[in-house]
Formats: structure tokens, sequence, C-alpha cells
């Protein structure tokens, strides 16, 4: 048996080989674009409200995953940074008649400023107390918001009429615009955590959860990186929040606990999406609303279930999804090599490395979040 | 002067169940150094069995006791089936969800398998007499009584017994410990089994309380309040856990008796002194430091 890898590791001063223009991963995007686009046409629209929850659920995911999964902050509470995007558009819709579309914005930078004022007191409290901190935010807001939110429609506080989240393009049918609205903002939000991610600033974020005091010595502002992360994490839940609005058509608080659930459903599919990656959280999304789903309508059972699955999916993928998948390209790759290792290696097929067609960030300086 | 005085004894009283939560909370961080999400839970369904127990026939006494019984064999099991196989995972998260998924299912199966389809609520018999005893509440001096029971059972089971030993020596250098013959993998199992035990005192307390009728979101509210009291003492340190959920209790109600301006949002007493407390001291009042090697 010969080590492949040996073979693998060019001499130095050889040029490197060009790379290949990646074609599966131009065509896997082209497919994958053109089924989002068509999907809402052939599926009901209480199906098309599924696949919008989908949509918004991995934008606070993906959030929630750029501070706990890179930056290594874990907090319970994105809960309530989407009540905070949910009753901002809410309000806002219903009280004063703005179009939902604009106050997206409005809910991003509301649910980040909350975000900096938590972020504060996480410069200096970690770990476990700090996720129990933003544990008390989450259970807190419901109960300030009953207090002091005096919405039309009393407890379940707001319910927007048919109307005033009507689709903007009259061509296009109700649930098929929420769709594209959430595709949307999911596709730019998307954009901006993988952009932000490869820079500098991206760089900055891991080095400080992985090592905070060597970040700091090598010129990285820890404080300012923690608390800018921790304002766009909160940011990004509460445009999901206000998103939700479009969707459920109501921003609610009438249970205490309604916005803890919803920090526990985001982690969970952080965590089994598969922490520290860019699609991860997509993929988590999917999943759990499709586990939710399943076990949907058998009543009683149906919180055994998913509870039951969280743990099934937690053993046969400790990774998440994307962890999952490297370790099955890298497992079958070192298959091939070695099946074909007697005559000559081939010398791409035997990299140690994450394969290069990975949809996500080289996975070099993400080993697993701390 | 009397108000008050009955005031701060009503939060005695719930800081109690608090407190026992917390306790719990306490010892599987200790042993295991993660957080037990769906400890309220497994409370939940030990109280689940000691009603079960009472209306078999049992006095309440007897069933609080063999419920301790049952759910410390349940807290070993769960450890050893559910925790031990992530518990070496590369990333803490997973732990963390395996619990949140036994906070669903725990629950789910207790009203699946204890409440009759159509029956709301279930009723547990009281543990204490109504009435006073040198002026206060029995029940409250009763619980209070089981408090101080648990700790000094507590504190002699880890300070004067080999077996108290071998756990604090797992809690402190698992690697160590196991050279000098300790199997922590059965440590950890008693520490589950420990707090599991615990939880249903805790459990069982909270359902006695008031009328004593109780159903399936009996432990929901007591968790969070657990783990403020919890971060309040300091998540290494069981002393820390009773003086947190005393004082998370005792703040509780007085907030309740006495601030009107914050009817309806009481929780931001015990979540505001958490953030106060943390802010001076990030490991909370009794917890150590963590001296990090960079």
């Amino acid at each position: 048996m010969t080590a492949p890898t040996a073979d693998a590791v060019p001499t130095i001063g050889s040029i490197a080989p060009r790379p290949a223009v990646p074609w599966v991963r131009i065509a896997v995007g082209i497919v994958v674009t053109i089924i989002a686009i068509r999907l809402p046409y052939y599926y009901s629209p209480e199906t098309n409200q599924i696949f919008s929850k989908v949509l918004y659920l991995a934008i606070a995911a993906m959030g929630l995953n750029l501070l706990t999964g890179f930056n290594g902050q874990v907090s319970i509470g994105h809960g309530a940074f989407f009540g905070v995007g949910a009753f901002t558009s809410a309000i806002l819709v219903v009280n004063h008649g703005w179009y939902l579309e604009a106050t997206i914005p409005v809910a991003a930078v509301l649910a980040a400023l909350l975000g900096v004022l938590v972020g504060f007191p996480a410069l200096r409290v970690k770990g476990l107390y700090l996720a129990l901190i933003t544990l008390g935010l989450a259970v807190l807001f419901p109960s300030v918001v009953k207090k002091y939110v005096h919405g039309p429609g009393g407890i379940p506080l707001l319910r927007p009429s048919r109307l005033e989240v009507q689709s903007l393009i009259s061509s296009i049918p109700d649930d098929i615009y929420q769709y594209y609205v959430c595709l949307g903002v999911l596709v730019l939000t998307f954009l901006l955590a993988a952009n932000l991610m490869r820079s500098r600033t991206g760089r900055a974020i891991i080095a400080v959860r992985d090592q905070e005091v060597a970040a700091s010595t090598v010129g990285v502002d820890v404080a300012r990186v923690k608390v800018l992360t921790f304002a766009l994490s909160a940011a990004y839940a509460g445009v999901a929040g206000s998103l939700s609005v479009l969707i459920e058509r109501s921003a609610d608080a009438s249970n205490p606990l309604i916005y803890f659930q919803d920090s526990i459903e985001f982690l969970i599919a952080v965590v089994i999406g598969g922490a520290a990656t860019i699609t991860g959280p997509l993929l988590g999304a999917m999943l759990l609303v499709a586990i939710q789903k399943r076990t949907e309508g058998t009543d009683a059972l149906a919180p055994a279930l998913l509870g039951g699955a969280l743990i099934a999916v937690v053993y046969v993928l400790p990774e998440g999804i994307v962890g999952g998948y490297r370790r099955a390209v890298v497992w079958a790759r070192r298959r091939r090599g070695m099946g074909s290792s007697g005559d000559d290696p081939p010398a791409s097929a035997s990299a140690p490395e994450p394969p290069s067609s990975d949809p996500d960030l080289p996975a070099a300086p993400t080993p697993s979040p701390t | 002067m009397q108000l008050f005085f009955d005031q701060f004894m009503n939060g005695i009283g719930a800081g109690v169940v608090f407190a026992s939560v917390a306790l719990a909370l306490v010892i599987i961080y200790r042993t295991t150094g993660l957080l037990n999400f769906a400890q309220g839970e497994m409370a939940l369904f030990s109280t689940f069995v000691a009603w079960w127990f009472t209306d078999r026939g049992l006095g309440v006494v007897a069933a609080l006791l063999l419920t301790i019984v049952v759910s410390f064999v349940g807290g070993a099991v769960i450890e050893r089936v559910l925790i031990r196989p992530v518990e070496n995972s590369k990333s803490p998260l997973n732990v963390v969800i395996v619990t949140l998924g036994m906070f669903l299912a725990i629950n789910a199966l207790a009203a699946l398998i204890f409440i009759k389809p159509g029956q709301e609520a279930l009723q547990m018999p009281l543990l204490f007499p109504d009435g006073k005893t040198l002026g206060m509440q029995t029940a409250t001096l009763g619980r209070a009584g089981i408090l101080v029971a648990e700790c000094v059972l507590l504190y002699l089971l880890l300070q004067k017994t080999k077996l108290g030993l071998m756990l604090r020596a797992v809690a402190s250098n698992p690697e160590s410990s196991k050279l000098v013959g300790i199997n922590p993998g059965a440590m950890l199992m008693v520490g589950w089994a420990i707090a599991s035990s615990i939880g249903a005192v805790a459990g069982v307390l909270a359902a006695s309380r008031g009328t004593g009728s109780f159903d399936t979101s009996l432990m929901q509210q007591v968790l969070v309040y657990a783990f403020a009291a919890a971060a309040l003492g300091g998540f290494d340190s069981p002393l820390g856990a009773v003086v947190g959920g005393l004082v998370v209790g005792v703040a509780n109600s007085l907030t309740i008796q006495y601030i009107h301006a914050l009817e309806g949002i009481e929780l931001v007493v015990p979540f505001g002194l958490i953030l106060v407390v943390l802010l001076v001291r990030p490991n909370g009042l009794f917890g150590r430091n963590v001296v990090e090697r960079v």
C-alpha cells in the first residue's frame, strides 16, 4: 500500500496546476437556482407558507451561526431579537400604515441596537453565564411586550388585515410573492455572510473565538469584534422576525415561552446543519421544518418524535449535515484513491483537505466551535 | 411588618423549589460540565411517577421515597444511554441539542403515559397540613426543612464518603482520577442519578404547593428561575445554588408585593439581579475563577 497523501504534495518550486473550472459547482448552482425560483408554482399556498418559514428560519439561524458558530458566543436568546423585528414591523404596518417590505431595515436596525446593548455585558460574562443572560432576554421579552404594547386585537397582539401585507406585484399570488420576498432577503443575507467570513473582519471573528488573547496580540480589537458580531447577528434575527410577520400575519407574545422556543429552534437549525459553516443553517432549517412537519398531526406524540429525531440526528451527524457531507466526500475520495493506487494514484483525488467542490468556506481555519 | 414577613416566607417557600432544581443543575454541571436543559422535565416525569404511586394508594411520603429511588435509576440510565454517546463529540453544542431533545420528548411522554385524554390537570396530595406553626405556614417550614435535609445529606455524601471523594475527584480532574483507578463513566452515571433524585424532590415540592393541582407545564417556569439561581450562585457551587434559589424566590415574591410598576414583568428582577452579579463577579457569587492558559 502506498500512502497516497505523500504523492499528492507538490514539490516546492513546481508550478501549481491551474484549478479546473468547477463545472460541478456551476451546474449545481444553476439547478438550485431554477428549483428555488420555480418551486412555489408547483405547490399549494399552504406548502409555500412552509417554504417561506424555512427561509426566514434559515436567516435567523444564519445570524445565530455568525455569533455562536463563528464567534463562539453562545446565545439562547435570539428569539428576543426575532421578536423585536416582528413587533417593529407589525406596529409600523398596523399603526403607521407602512409597507411591510419597508419595515425590514428598521427592524434590522432596532434589533442590532438591542444586540449592541447585550453585546457589552457579553464582553465580561462568558460561556454558560452569557447563554443564561440571553435566556433571560428571551423569557422577559414576551412579558415586556404584553405590558407595554397595546395593539389592536389584544393579547395575540397584532393581526394585520390581509390587505396590508398583500402582494405588491399584482400578477403574482400572495403566497408566491411572500416566498420570493423571503428568498430575495435570504440570498442577500447569505451573500453578506459568505463574503464577510472570507474578509479580514470574518477572520478576526474566527480568531476571537479560537484564541482571544492571541487575536488581541496580532491587533484584533476583541471588544469591537465581539460587540459588532452580536449586533450583526441580532440584525439577522430581526430581519427574520420582520419576515415572519409577512408570512404569519401576526406578532404574538401571548405565550410567555414562545421566544425561548424560537431561540431553541434557531440553535437546533445551526447545530444539525453544521455550526460554523455558511450553508449549514439553511440545510438545518430545512431538516428541522421537515421533521416538524412529518411529526405534526400525531398529536400528543409529536413533540416526543421531534425530540427523538433531534437526538437521532446528533448521533448520526455529529458535525451537522455539512460536516457529514465533508466527511463522506473525503471518505469517498480516499476509497477511490486506494482502489487505483496500484497503478498510478491520481494526484488530485487523494488530497486530505476538504474537497474543493465544497460549497462552503475552506474548512481549514474553522475546525470546531469552542 | 407582618405582611413583609409573610411575603418573605412565601418567597422562601418558592425559593426552596428553585434551589433544589438549581442544585440538580449544579451537580450535573460539576460532574459533566454541561447544562442540562431537560432537568425540569426529568423532575416533571418523577413528579408524575410520585403521583402514580399515590394514585395506587400509597402515602405521599412513601411515594416520594419510592420516586427518589426510581429517579436515581432513571437518571443513571439516561446518562448511560443518551448522554454518553455524545459526551466526547467535538462540538459541546451536540450535548445541548440532546438535552433539548430530551426536554421535548420527556414532557410529551409524561403527558402520554400519565394523563388520560380529556384530563386537564392532576391532583397531588399535599405533603404538609395547612395551618401555622410558630406563626409561619407549616408548609413553608416543612419545605425549608426538606431543603436543609437535602443539603446535609448531599454534604455528607460528597465530603464524608468514599463515593463522594471519587465524585469530586472526577469533577476536578478526570484524567488523574482514571490513573488512580476510578471509573469516570460510573461516576458520571452516579452524578446524573443524584441530580435526578434531587430533581424528583423539587418536582414533588413544586406540585404540592398551593392546591396541589399540576400539569405538564409545572416545571418550565421553575427551570428558568433555577437557571437564574444557579447563575447567581455560580455554576460549580452547590452552596451557591441554594443561596441563589432562595434569593431569587424572595426577590420575586417581594417584587410582586411591593413594586407595582413591575406588575406582569416580575421576571425582570431575577434577571436584573443576575446581570448585576455577573458583571461584578463573572463566575457567580460562589463560583471559582477558571484560569485559562494561553
